[in-house]
């Protein structure tokens, strides 16, 4: 006699262990969860590994995700897992096509927040035009996790003639944000316990491939894609400049930051130069590009503020910046996380 | 030391006996003791040190001191 | 931002900077007091502006920097307490103790939280009744109202959670201990001008007739620090030793008496340790005998704590203005801000931390 597992899925109100132990529950949870929302043909077959047909130069990359909170304004853990591995490859000069999905998920974690992630998950890739083809689920006891932590790679061709890479950055090149910075780790702040604000800030995850796709239309030549992600602005210019030894000098009136992150920044006592973005391109490209990239961005809805925000100079690595005053100073790279300052 | 920045008061609350303000900081809105600023209203600028308000900015001593800076930028 | 960004102006920058070059004949030691003022100096790189006539010297201003090396191994042996929230500034979490710091401690599991206010702290304490919150009251006078209005909030909520750690500390008397240094160089100081928000700065009168030194106070925006080097030299090229008041936006001569109630009430004047220099008599503030129930050094067993500094750093020459970064034999290379051998480097706008990153 069979006896089938009579609870269905929606009685849970939380993740227990047996949902990642292999037996039914799992299925159940695989099935009437994540295959049915993130349906799809290799998904669907419900195989070990995806089988994919690709040709040309793969990009392959890889991120985890351990945001607290898992839901701050402006989005949640699942729109970082799909937008954090896209603008990767799309940093590689990629377009993104397949991504898997790795969840490990602590017991406790309430089945509702799993079933908004998945369908976060679901939207997010559509938006960015890829396929969550492959996956796996595993749930830790209570007080091994935090809530749950997610691992997306993914994989994308890059376009024959395009080659991005940092030791490219070269003299003579302008460096070009999309858009405003510290949106996105103000945000987080923002809802995080004892230095909490009210504000309209969101986090400004997003899928760059758009934005992308309109630059390469216009021109190839294109040296170095940086999403500004954690360390900030400062950060990712600070790892450029190491790599291809020349230095960068930032303007800072060019730097397009909004008026509620400022705000934000000097009641905390930050610098907006390091404070993570997830929707945001660094575009090192020479000069002679710079307009009609500028032009054709800023009609993008993610790349309205876009603006040459500096330029590369000298055969000597590092960043510096010329100040609201006229000054110039270092922008050194950070070590650890920027702590909010009384002083 | 002291990081303190001036913001302007939207409202006046109190909570559970402590007087309190809601305070715009360029939009971002903070709440702010104003314990030690019995005449602050709203409207009224006022510089916020660690969640509590030092003093309420004196906009004609701002105003004078701008206008020396120009008198020294027109120079 | 109103009353921020007019004083970000470029052309009233150089426009201050040209009448220093003009006023300026002589060569002039000047310390600025405050750790804001010389974040402000590193961040605009004012010395870009300065003739170099003018020397300056950045002062003991940081409470993090300050902070004795006991009191931070105090607030470790708490974190490592059983059922003990200890909560604090951001800026202390990573200066070293003797051991260890904050944040190390809180990756080894222990419960330390960062809040933006100590009122933030006396939440926390509502919030989790079966625990005790310490707040590490480090700060100066600036930051000493806020302090005692958290422990009078707690007493209106009948709070038996609540303490503080006090490692408060006043201005005045560290002028005064520089000012006594057999080598001190110092002819002219940039007052604080949020500590004299709340003091007013009859204080900083008595010390310039003593002393016969000018004082400037100022606000910490580029311009208003330009402003007051400007008066300061002016006062000192004229050989004037009074007080001027270059924040008058802010600062008043009696202060916010108001908040100076709620201090005298709350706390009373220590001999306090200053990380590198030693005990200053009668510069630190600790909870007075009426409060006494809040105060986490009478609540809880900090004895035998073996407190020892590392013999490579020199901080305390370095905040007392006799010795700069560059002079130390550690600096850039066994204490960086990745790995820091004492405060300077840690806090933002200590000095080592400033000339490493900006020079």
């Amino acid at each position: 006699m069979k006896i089938s597992c009579p609870v269905p899925l929606n009685k849970y109100d939380t993740v227990t262990l047996a949902h990642g132990g292999g037996g039914k529950l799992t299925d159940q949870l695989i099935h009437d969860l994540f295959i049915k929302e993130l349906d799809n043909i290799w998904l669907n077959k419900t195989h070990d590994g995806a089988v994919l047909e690709m040709s040309g130069k793969v990009a392959f990359s890889t991120d985890s995700f351990v945001v607290n909170p898992l839901f701050f304004p402006g989005g949640n853990i699942g729109d970082l897992a799909v937008n954090g591995t896209v603008n990767d490859l799309v940093c590689c000069g990629a377009v993104p096509q397949y991504l898997s999905l790795g969840l490990i998920i602590e017991e406790g974690l309430r089945m509702d927040d799993l079933r908004k992630i998945i369908l976060t998950i679901k939207e997010a890739a559509r938006k960015a035009n890829v396929k969550i083809v492959t996956g796996d689920t595993k749930v830790v006891e209570k007080g091994k996790g935090d809530k749950i932590f997610i691992n997306t790679s993914g994989v994308g061709i890059i376009p024959e003639g395009i080659v991005i890479s940092p030791e490219r950055c070269t003299d003579g090149d302008v460096v070009i944000i999309t858009g405003s910075i510290a949106d996105h780790g103000i945000a987080i702040l923002s809802s995080r316990e004892g230095i909490s604000f009210q504000s309209t800030i969101k986090s400004d995850t997003a899928p760059l491939n758009g934005i992308a796709e309109i630059l390469f239309h216009i021109t190839k030549d294109v040296h170095v894609l940086r999403d500004p992600t954690r360390g900030g602005v400062a950060s990712a210019l600070n790892e450029i400049s190491r790599s291809s030894g020349y230095g960068i000098l930032l303007d800072e009136k060019m730097i397009p930051v909004s008026d509620e992150v400022k705000g934000a920044c000097e009641i905390m006592g930050f610098d907006p130069l390091y404070i993570a973005n997830e929707g945001k391109l660094l575009i090192i490209l020479p000069e002679v590009h710079a307009g009609n990239v500028l032009g054709e961005i800023r009609k993008h809805p993610l790349g309205k503020d876009a603006a040459v925000i500096g330029r590369v100079e000298g055969k000597s690595p590092g960043v510096k910046i010329k100040t609201l005053v006229g000054s110039t100073r270092i922008v050194d790279m950070i070590s650890g996380e920027q702590l909010p300052r009384i002083c | 030391m002291c990081l303190a920045v001036p913001g302007i008061i939207t409202s006046i609350f109190s909570d559970e006996g402590m007087k309190m303000a809601k305070v715009s900081f360029n939009g971002v809105i903070k709440d702010i003791s104003i314990e030690w600023v019995a005449d602050a209203k709203v409207g009224d600028y006022i510089i916020a040190h660690a969640g509590s308000a030092l003093t309420i900015l004196n906009t004609a001593e701002a105003e004078e001191t701008l206008e020396i800076f120009r008198q020294i930028t027109s120079k | 931002m109103k009353y921020i960004d007019e004083y970000r102006d470029i052309n009233v920058i150089n426009a201050l900077a040209t009448e220093i070059q003009k006023v300026v004949k002589q060569p002039w030691n000047i310390m600025e007091i405050c750790g804001g003022q010389t974040h402000s100096i590193m961040k605009y790189n004012l010395s870009e502006f300065l003739p170099r006539q003018i020397n300056l010297i950045h002062g003991p201003g940081c409470p993090v920097c300050v902070t004795s090396l006991e009191k931070i191994d105090k607030a470790l042996a708490l974190s490592q307490m059983k059922d003990v929230i200890l909560v604090s500034f951001g800026d202390i979490l990573r200066v070293p103790g003797s051991e260890s710091d904050l944040l190390l401690e809180k990756s080894r599991g222990a419960d330390v939280r960062m809040v933006y206010s100590p009122l933030d702290a006396v939440r926390i304490a509502l919030d989790n009744p079966h625990k005790k919150v310490v707040f590490f009251a480090i700060g100066f006078e600036t930051t000493a109202p806020v302090n005692a209005l958290s422990i009078v909030r707690a007493k209106k909520l009948h709070l038996n959670n609540y303490f503080i750690l006090s490692s408060q500390v006043l201005v005045p008397p560290a002028i005064k201990m520089i000012l006594e240094l057999e080598n001190s160089s110092i002819q002219g100081f940039l007052a604080p001008g949020h500590v004299c928000a709340i003091t007013g700065y009859n204080e900083y009168v008595a010390l310039a007739e003593k002393f016969k030194v000018p004082f400037v106070i100022t606000g910490f925006e580029p311009a208003d620090i330009l402003k007051g080097l400007l008066t300061l030299v002016l006062r000192l090229e004229e050989g004037r030793f009074d007080v001027t008041n270059e924040y008058k936006r802010v600062v008043s001569k009696n202060g916010n008496s108001d908040a100076l109630e709620m201090v005298n009430d709350v706390f009373e004047l220590t001999g306090q340790e200053w990380r590198g220099i030693g005990i200053i008599p009668l510069s630190g503030l600790k909870v007075s005998e009426r409060y006494s129930e809040f105060d986490a050094e009478k609540h809880f067993n900090l004895d035998g704590l073996n407190t020892r500094e590392s013999g490579l750093c020199i901080a305390g020459k370095i905040l007392q203005g006799t010795c700069k970064p560059t002079d130390c034999k550690a600096f850039g290379k066994e204490c960086i801000p990745e790995h820091p051998l004492g405060a300077p480097m840690v806090s933002f706008e200590g000095a080592c931390s400033a000339y490493y990153r900006y020079q």
